[in-house]
């Protein structure tokens, strides 16, 4: 006997299959698509003999690498039946789990192919876009990361953005006062953990609709730092506040002497370093330990966590302040990192793409990671641009991230996992 | 028995019961506990008061007061005007004088006006349980179609060219808003993010017609020609005072969208799909197509007021034009309890205290930013009544006062 039950999950999982050949087929057309404009567009633009040079080394560093140069049209048309290959695989068989890095690297590929074609009878320094990806990657994945702290336990943050200026501000002041480095670090770090708390209490406590908990920091934060900004530390006599310095670049020994990959991972401030300590150590943390596992299961099904004896009022407050002390690490590298002074509203949106890099990450932070170098990769092409010999505006180019989160957000990759539980107040009974 | 006990109450206790309760009451005091603490604010962070307390505790206490007081007063007098020179203007009777004495006034007005649309834009979207944080970017769009109408198109008379201008602006928020429509109803993508993806796609395409196929080859800098005399939306006084019609559009408008929700059947089903999808869906309200239709709408109101800004105000378009009317319109929307009229009201509020803040920032040095500062507080008290009622010892309101219904990324 078949209950309606039954019928309802037998059609339901119809459904799936179907959804997902669909989404099979529309993955393959993509890749076949990137061959074909790398084939037409890329290719059948070049003159023949025509060669790429890129430089692979970004300057300044302490590793030597050789140019590397190659007939473009030969190279692209190599990477072009590479990606058709792919593409037709996708389309008869699928890569099943594999989909997702398949088309990291069809990407990958067609950012090469569009390089080679940019650069062809000239030359592009691609150590050095490189480079600059990896520094732009950093306050991108620092805000994933706090986003995926929330999201993970049933917070939705968007006031990744707010956390960040706020620490950006308070690191300023507090390292200009004390003369270290490390003073503001630690004072960022404890405002962003503050204002994680506010976010805890208004929508833990008083039960505010998250979207709208984070919407009042953004504006609370963009407001104080701006409003101390001009009265106090953008006035001559008061800038002493603003000359926090900056952390030294640090080039680790040995591995920074590699050609090409040393100077693009390995001589940068800590910043960059931490960013990989932290995927790691978080990654390690939710998905191996038992805080971790709590910590999940809150943003699941918090119902379940608490009839398991999981705190889950206490486990989201510690969620909020973690992630707001992560946002805080990640603010002050705008300042102690990156300018070594403060300006208004010098985020600049950066903590709302964090945001974009962990949702395109599917919370998990090696993905959010890759998505946050994609992005901080068109950061560093469009700054660029200009140098290419490329019938593309910049504006275009910038463009590119967002578009591709929105094209992710639709469901070309595949519907990505938020929390189950997200957004709705954990009401004890 | 409670009835009974009710009954012995005279009509003031009864009166100040029900009034304790309300909503009404709770806005009042979430707008007054957020200009006291912004007093508290400027008076802190200001080197008199700390030298005044050096003094004595008491002259401190009186000069932070003051210090609050002054700014408060800046600030009115430079949204409303300063009413002693109001009165010698008067009594001067020199036109040119009394423009430049109620200035401030209108000016008020002319700031309110694009927040009015903008508020809108979010509150239809929030009814809808749509979270339309993209009204800057379709803001932006709105400018670049509504200043386009207005310098390409020539040779019409005003009575057809505004109009039309006006809805060409309408047009291109609709644009920018239909695709985090459609995309949310076909795919579930959640529209916080697309919006958000979408303004940035919107500076980025500015820039880059203003600087090619838009740029007024005149000029050096970014800019887009001129509008024509007939584009321009009429002013009702000759300068300073750019008082314009817009603002009575903006007012049409919230008439339009307060009847359109509250007084069609249309209009039902979507407050219906707003506050409860399941429901709706079980009634066979199509929740795809009132999705779409809202994020339209919603985009199309703040077409509307990019529009204004260029047909009323600068008459050409710059970069950087708008000063974030689109995220400050989100805290308007929550304030005006994502009612039409509450937003006009929210709205006035919030276009004089901006107006007033600019010159606040020239005669007494209190930066501008305390608006922002403002705005948060009040909305977080607005979205908190619980930390009013703590405050001020209310008693629970007897409805639930649920702001909006947004869920999750999940859509």
């Amino acid at each position: 006997m078949t209950t309606t039950s039954e019928v309802g999950k037998i059609v339901a999982s119809k459904g799936i299959r179907k959804r997902e050949q669909r989404g099979r087929i529309i993955m393959g057309s993509v890749f076949l698509a990137a061959a074909l404009i790398t084939f037409l567009f890329f290719v059948g633009d070049l003159e023949p003999g025509i060669e790429t040079r890129f430089v692979m080394n970004p300057g300044g560093g302490s590793a030597e690498a050789a140019d590397w140069v190659f007939p473009t049209a030969t190279v692209l048309n190599i990477v072009a039946g590479l990606s058709a290959m792919l593409g037709a695989y996708q389309i008869i068989r699928g890569f099943g789990k594999l989909t997702n890095g398949i088309l990291a690297l069809v990407s990958i590929l067609f950012i090469f192919s569009f390089l080679s074609w940019a650069s062809a009878g000239g030359q592009t320094n691609l150590a050095g876009l490189l480079r600059v990806m990896v520094v732009r990657a950093v306050p991108l994945t620092l805000g994933a990361m706090s986003g995926i702290l929330c999201e993970r336990a049933g917070i939705i943050n968007i006031a990744i953005e707010g956390m960040m200026l706020t620490a950006a501000f308070v690191s300023t002041v507090f390292a200009s006062l004390s003369n270290s480095l490390w003073v503001g670090l630690l004072s960022g770090i404890l405002a962003g953990g503050l204002m994680g708390l506010i976010h805890g209490v208004l929508c833990i406590k008083y039960k505010i609709n998250q979207i709208i908990s984070g919407t009042v920091i953004n504006i609370f934060a963009t407001g104080i730092t701006s409003y101390l900004s001009s009265k106090f530390i953008q006035k001559v006599q008061y800038q002493y506040l603003n000359e926090p310095g900056m952390f030294p670049q640090i080039n680790v020994p040995v591995l920074s002497k590699i050609p090409f990959i040393g100077p693009i991972l390995f001589s940068h401030n800590m910043y960059v370093f931490a960013m990989f300590f932290f995927v790691a150590l978080l990654t390690f943390m939710l998905f191996k330990t038992r805080w971790g596992l709590r910590h999940r299961a809150v943003g699941e099904h918090p119902k379940a966590a608490d009839t398991l004896g999981i705190n889950v009022f206490k486990t989201q407050y510690m969620a909020v302040i973690l992630g707001g002390m992560m946002a805080g690490f990640g603010g002050t590298y705008f300042t102690l990192g990156s300018s070594g002074r403060f300006d208004e509203v010098m985020t600049a949106g950066r903590g709302f793409i964090g945001l974009a890099a962990m949702i395109f990450g599917n919370w998990h932070p090696v993905g959010s990671m890759g998505a946050g170098m994609l992005f901080g990769f068109f950061d560093s092409l469009s700054a660029k641009a200009s140098l290419l010999q490329v019938p593309l505006p910049s504006e275009f180019l910038g463009m590119a991230p967002y578009l591709a989160t929105i094209i992710v957000l639709a469901g070309v990759v595949g519907r990505s996992h938020a929390p189950a539980a997200e957004g709705e107040p954990y009401e004890k009974e | 028995m409670e009835k009974t006990e009710e009954k012995k109450k005279n009509s003031i206790e009864i009166f100040w019961d029900e009034f304790s309760r309300s909503n009404f009451l709770v806005i009042l005091l979430a707008i007054f506990t957020g200009i006291v603490l912004g007093g508290v604010l400027v008076a802190i962070t200001t080197n008199e008061v700390y030298e005044a307390f050096r003094i004595s505790f008491w002259s401190g206490l009186g000069t932070a007061f003051r210090t609050a007081w002054n700014t408060y007063v800046a600030l009115f007098t430079g949204s409303v005007g300063d009413l002693g020179k109001i009165r010698a203007a008067f009594e001067s009777g020199d036109g040119l004088t009394i423009r430049r004495a109620i200035n401030p006034f209108f000016e008020s007005l002319v700031q309110s006006t694009p927040y009015i649309f903008g508020g809108l834009a979010v509150a239809l979207g929030f009814r809808a349980g749509l979270f339309n944080i993209g009204v800057e970017g379709q803001l932006f769009i709105g400018a670049v179609t509504g200043v386009w109408a207005g310098y390409a198109i020539s040779g019409l008379p005003a009575f057809i060219h505004i109009p039309l201008a006006m809805f060409f602006g309408a047009l291109g928020g609709a644009l920018w808003g239909f695709v985090p429509g459609i995309l949310k109803a076909k795919t579930g993508a959640h529209e916080v993010i697309t919006t958000i993806m979408m303004n940035y796609i919107a500076f980025r395409l500015v820039d880059w017609l203003l600087k090619v196929p838009m740029h007024d080859p005149n000029e050096f800098t970014p800019k887009t020609p001129w509008i024509f005399e007939t584009a321009k939306l009429p002013r009702f006084f000759d300068t300073p005072i750019r008082f314009h019609l817009g603002f009575f559009i903006a007012l049409l408008m919230a008439l339009l969208v307060y009847l359109l929700l509250f007084k069609t059947t249309w209009g039902f089903e979507l407050r219906m799909v707003g506050s409860n999808p399941n429901a709706a869906r079980y009634a066979g309200i199509k929740i795809t197509t009132a999705t779409v239709v809202a994020m339209v709408l919603s985009g199309a109101l703040a077409g509307m007021a990019g529009a204004n800004e260029v047909l009323g105000v600068n008459y050409r378009l710059l970069p950087a034009f708008s000063s974030g009317y689109g995220f400050d319109s989100i805290a308007l929307a929550l304030l005006g309890k994502t009612h039409p009229f509450g937003v006009v009201l929210s709205s006035l509020l919030f276009g004089f205290l901006r107006n007033g803040a600019r010159s606040m920032q020239l005669t007494v040095g209190v930066p501008i930013d305390i608006v922002s500062i403002l705005q948060a507080l009040i909305l977080a008290f607005i979205a908190a009544p619980a930390i009013i009622r703590t405050i001020y010892r209310l008693r629970e309101s007897k409805t639930k006062e649920d702001l909006v219904s947004l869920r999750s990324w999940k859509g």
